[in-house]
């Protein structure tokens, strides 16, 4: 076992865990933060992306104890805590920006760090931007559609 | 509200990370299961070993196949053709890659995966046979003892000539239109091998309280009606001892309308163990054990005078469908016959089906399931027609057409096409798409070098699933709406969605219904022990069949509530409306009562000390009811491709796409465009990037995302979407449904397409998917 420090959304959290553990699981099952999702087992689909120390990655491909003394911001904890959405959040519900849900949370964590580097991205730059993000039910016209939205705002 | 591009009421929870798909169920004292896999095609079990599994700290059982057996039965499937033994877990013979030798239960989900892979098998490895047609030959595997040269269904005719129970053929018609044809297009077509490929993997949790004698299954479902029956059935337990619960659900696309081993295997063995499971499936597991789709060959003849005009057509359907006949296997390919007619005035059409087992992973529905695969077939037939007479590819559709006033309209497969206006969408897509402009702009890029195509295709397809008389399940939908006491309205729909947004569209209806805002109403779903009855979502019927149920309990319930509106008020309930949250005399506002105040009265019907019930009425207001659709929908819709293939490297880029999609009345427009583009991904996916592929000796080659490609957004242009709008007669929405439609007629637009760019090399047709390997060799001089 390794004790790790993580601070997750703001607050400190710390565990021993199994050196093998995944990021992603060390926060679906040790902190109940399910909202970050595993779509796959080889880092293709990005379902599980989070931000680590601001930077966007892709959790199910991080150990736990890599994240040590990491800042990690998880879709659950993306809003600003006053009730308000992110303008991503904003962004993906008023363009229609998902069907299922399931590939969203790492979709949204994605665009905010493709927004955090470029704020007013080109629909092509938006397109290759989320290349590491998987959705089978929205053909991307929405989600693109989402992330101009939320750009326009920011 | 209905016909508004309303946000989604489902988003919320979804944005910000607080649904509760299955792999987010926790239960005490749950424990979690994994499954050791075949890794060889086909062989026989000579012994397994799984002592190192059952010594590892926290695993709390290892099972074999023939353990297994003892409390799972064989797995059903439904539809009335012959199927051989299948067993959730094997017990003698391994079939395809993936097959479940073992099964584990460990405290946890890591030490389980552990313990799985710790299982050793030793197999007598058996030749194993992957090409469908090498398969008829029963050589050099035979799968199944009584099914002679691996065939599942031999050969199943059908169309002009054919009596209903395929007994007897008589080919005279379709003889004469061969006979009398001034030109014939033969050609073999593969409709490959698709993974469906949700983004949320399956998953079952089940847990069984013996002190109930009650058991509760969560499941990543389309069906969870359907999946009560089958986990009652196969635990000996009665459908009120069972409840399905489809939690959130992260995409469907046909793959989970089955019920599977695995849900069987964790349901079985909670019941044995009195502890809750959960398994979630891996991706790597999903490209093995989840369905996969398609995988048909096609030989198509057309029969067609000079001018156009087609005389008569033969389809041949040769079926891979792997190692096992699945829940729905068998009726897949009779889909593709049953729309043969397309579009089409075509007086005389004979299909034949034969479905063929393989060592691969059993196909069942994919998205579309059926009717892609026929408008493929026809479409690009169509235009190898075309070609062949050098008229373009919109006039020869235009000259076969079936014309608005032949509808409804009965095909020589049998369907009865419900409306249509094909010209109509015809002469959109055209003008949307500018198609004669295109056509000099392509004829330019060619003089110039530049292999630019354009392709065109037709669909329609059979939705809104279906008469009870073709569906093994049921074919209608059910609904309860009931007014609470406050005012507020609660509704259930038996049509589970996985991304559909019916908790909006469904809303959206009843609020027009009842006059009162969108946000007084709450629509369930998904949980047996709320939506007490129905039979899921599939086959486009969520609006076609689920809202059809909702409006008919809405308007039982606001029959009822119309009664005591108008006791109340005073007047007659044929004089009342419902608007802005009131019920009131028409044209008279201010004599009415609120909806909350009618409410009240319907549950404490006392007036002045005394219950005053008029008419005899029963207190409450919730009605339910069953719609029982009296034919199938058949939406419809043209595709139009512009493509240009680089010189060097043989890669396809897809320049534009334009899609006039005629799905009759739309409840949501901006859902509906989602689902558009959503099945246009897929087809998409499907004529250039995506396949399924085996090693000759059975491996599969595209095991994982690293090697099986699903389109990325970069890979897809921006959608050129616009609708006509003939409402279904059908049901009393008049909406035909929407959910494959994207998937049906961008294959044969997008080949055709390739086709047009690469012609100058003498090609009349590419199969997919459109590897630039492939196109490369055409354009350096090989043949497709």
């Amino acid at each position: 076992m390794a004790n790790v420090s993580i601070t997750v959304n703001g607050k400190l959290r710390t565990a021993d865990v199994e050196p093998r553990l995944l990021l992603v699981h060390f926060l679906r099952e040790q902190l109940n933060l399910t909202g970050t999702h595993v779509g796959c087992d080889t880092s293709q689909c990005g379902a599980c992306t989070v931000l680590v120390d601001g930077r966007s990655a892709k959790s199910c491909t991080i150990f736990a104890v890599q994240a040590d003394g990491s800042e990690v911001t998880t879709i659950e904890g993306l809003a600003a805590g006053d009730g308000q959405l992110h303008p991503l959040q904003d962004g993906f519900w008023e363009e229609h920006g998902l069907q299922c849900g399931y590939c969203t949370p790492g979709m949204i964590m994605s665009a905010v760090d493709l927004l955090n580097n470029n704020p007013s991205p080109s629909e092509r730059e938006i397109r290759e931007g989320l290349d590491g993000n998987f959705c089978r039910c929205t053909g991307y016209q929405h989600i693109v559609n989402a992330v101009q939205h939320a750009a326009n705002k920011g | 509200m209905v016909g508004q591009r309303i946000k989604r009421r489902e988003d919320p929870r979804l944005i910000q990370g607080r649904a509760t798909y299955v792999d987010d169920i926790k239960i005490v004292g749950m424990e979690h299961v994994a499954f050791a896999r075949s890794d060889i095609a086909h062989g026989r079990i000579r012994s397994i070993d799984t002592s190192a599994a059952e010594a590892m700290a926290g695993v709390t059982a290892v099972l074999t196949g023939a353990q297994v057996a003892e409390f799972v039965g064989p797995v059903p499937i439904i539809t009335p053709f012959p199927s051989p033994d299948h067993r959730a877990v094997v017990v003698d013979t391994v079939r395809y890659v993936g097959e479940a030798v073992a099964v584990v239960v460990a405290t946890d989900r890591y030490i389980v995966k552990d313990a799985a892979d710790a299982i050793v098998v030793d197999y007598d490895v058996l030749p194993a046979v992957v090409d469908t047609e090498q398969a008829m030959t029963g050589q050099p595997a035979q799968l199944h003892a009584d099914f002679e040269n691996n065939l599942a269904i031999a050969l199943v005719p059908s169309g002009t000539g054919v009596s209903p129970d395929g007994q007897t053929v008589d080919d005279t018609a379709i003889d004469k239109a061969f006979a009398d044809a001034d030109v014939v297009v033969s050609q073999r077509m593969v409709n490959h091998r698709l993974a469906p490929s949700a983004i949320e993997p399956r998953g079952t949790v089940a847990h069984y309280e013996p002190g109930h004698d009650k058991m509760t299954i969560w499941s990543s479902t389309q069906v969870p009606h359907l999946l009560r029956g089958f986990i009652a059935r196969m635990n000996d337990m009665g459908e009120d001892q069972v409840r399905a619960i489809a939690p959130e659900v992260g995409g469907g696309f046909g793959a989970k309308i089955q019920a599977y081993p695995e849900d069987y295997v964790v349901a079985g063995l909670s019941k044995k163990l009195g502890i809750a499971l959960k398994w979630i499936e891996d991706r790597s597991e999903a490209f093995l054990a989840t369905t996969h789709g398609r995988g048909v060959i096609g030989y198509i003849d057309i029969a067609a005078t000079k001018a156009g005009k087609v005389l008569g057509m033969k389809l041949r359907l040769i079926a891979d469908i792997g190692a096992y006949n699945t829940l729905f296997t068998a009726a897949i390919p009779t889909f593709t016959t049953l729309m043969a007619n397309a579009t089409y005035d075509i007086p005389a059409i004979r299909t034949t089906i034969t479905e063929v087992f393989t060592n691969k992973t059993p196909t069942d529905a994919y998205r579309g399931a059926g009717r892609p695969e026929a408008t493929y077939f026809v479409e690009r037939g169509l235009d190898m027609l075309a070609r062949k007479l050098d008229m373009d590819p919109a006039d020869v559709r235009r000259r076969n057409f079936i014309q608005p006033d032949q509808f409804p309209y009965t095909t020589q497969m049998g369907a009865v096409y419900d409306s249509g206006d094909y010209t109509a969408a015809l002469d959109r897509a055209l003008q949307n798409s500018g198609w004669d402009k295109l056509k000099v702009e392509r004829d330019q890029a060619q003089a110039e070098g530049r292999l630019v195509g354009l392709g065109l295709a037709m669909y329609v397809e059979v939705c809104g699933l279906g008469p009870s008389a073709v569906l093994p399940t049921g074919g209608w939908e059910h609904s309860q709406v009931t007014i609470e006491r406050d005012g507020r309205i609660n509704a259930t729909t038996g049509a589970s969605p996985h991304g559909q947004g019916n908790e909006t569209t469904f809303a959206q209806m009843l609020a027009d219904q009842f006059g009162v805002p969108l946000d007084h109403i709450t629509i369930h779903h998904g949980d047996t022990a709320v939506a007490k009855q129905g039979i899921g979502t599939f086959g486009s019927r969520s609006q076609a069949v689920g809202g059809a149920a909702l409006h008919l309990a809405g308007g039982k319930v606001k029959k009822k509530m119309a009664k005591f509106a108008a006791s109340l008020i005073e007047a007659h309930e044929d004089d009342l409306v419902f608007e802005n949250g009131r019920i009131s005399v028409k044209g008279a506002p201010d004599s009415g009562k609120s909806f909350a105040e009618v409410a009240s009265y319907a549950y404490v019907p006392v007036v002045g000390g005394a219950v005053q019930l008029p008419d005899g009425l029963e207190p409450g207001l919730s009605e339910e009811a069953f719609f029982e659709p009296s034919n199938n929908t058949y939406p419809f819709g043209c595709h139009i491709a512009l493509l240009e293939i680089d010189r060097e490297t043989g890669e396809p880029t897809l320049l534009r796409f334009v899609a006039v999609d005629d799905a009759g009345n739309l409840i949501n427009p901006l859902i509906v465009e989602g689902q558009i583009h959503g099945g246009l991904a897929q087809g998409i996916g499907q004529a250039m990037i995506e396949e399924v592929r085996y090693s000759e000796d059975g491996q599969p080659l595209t095991g994982s995302f690293m090697d099986y490609a699903i389109p990325r957004a970069a890979d897809l242009p921006r959608f050129e979407l616009d609708s006509t709008v003939t409402p279904t007669p059908v049901n009393p929405l008049g909406a035909k449904g929407v959910g494959e439609a994207g998937t049906l007629g961008s294959t044969p637009c997008i080949v055709s397409a390739a086709v047009d760019a690469l012609s100058q090399f003498g090609v009349t047709h590419i199969d997919m998917m459109l590897r630039p390997e492939k196109l490369w060799q055409i354009i350096n001089g090989g043949q497709s």
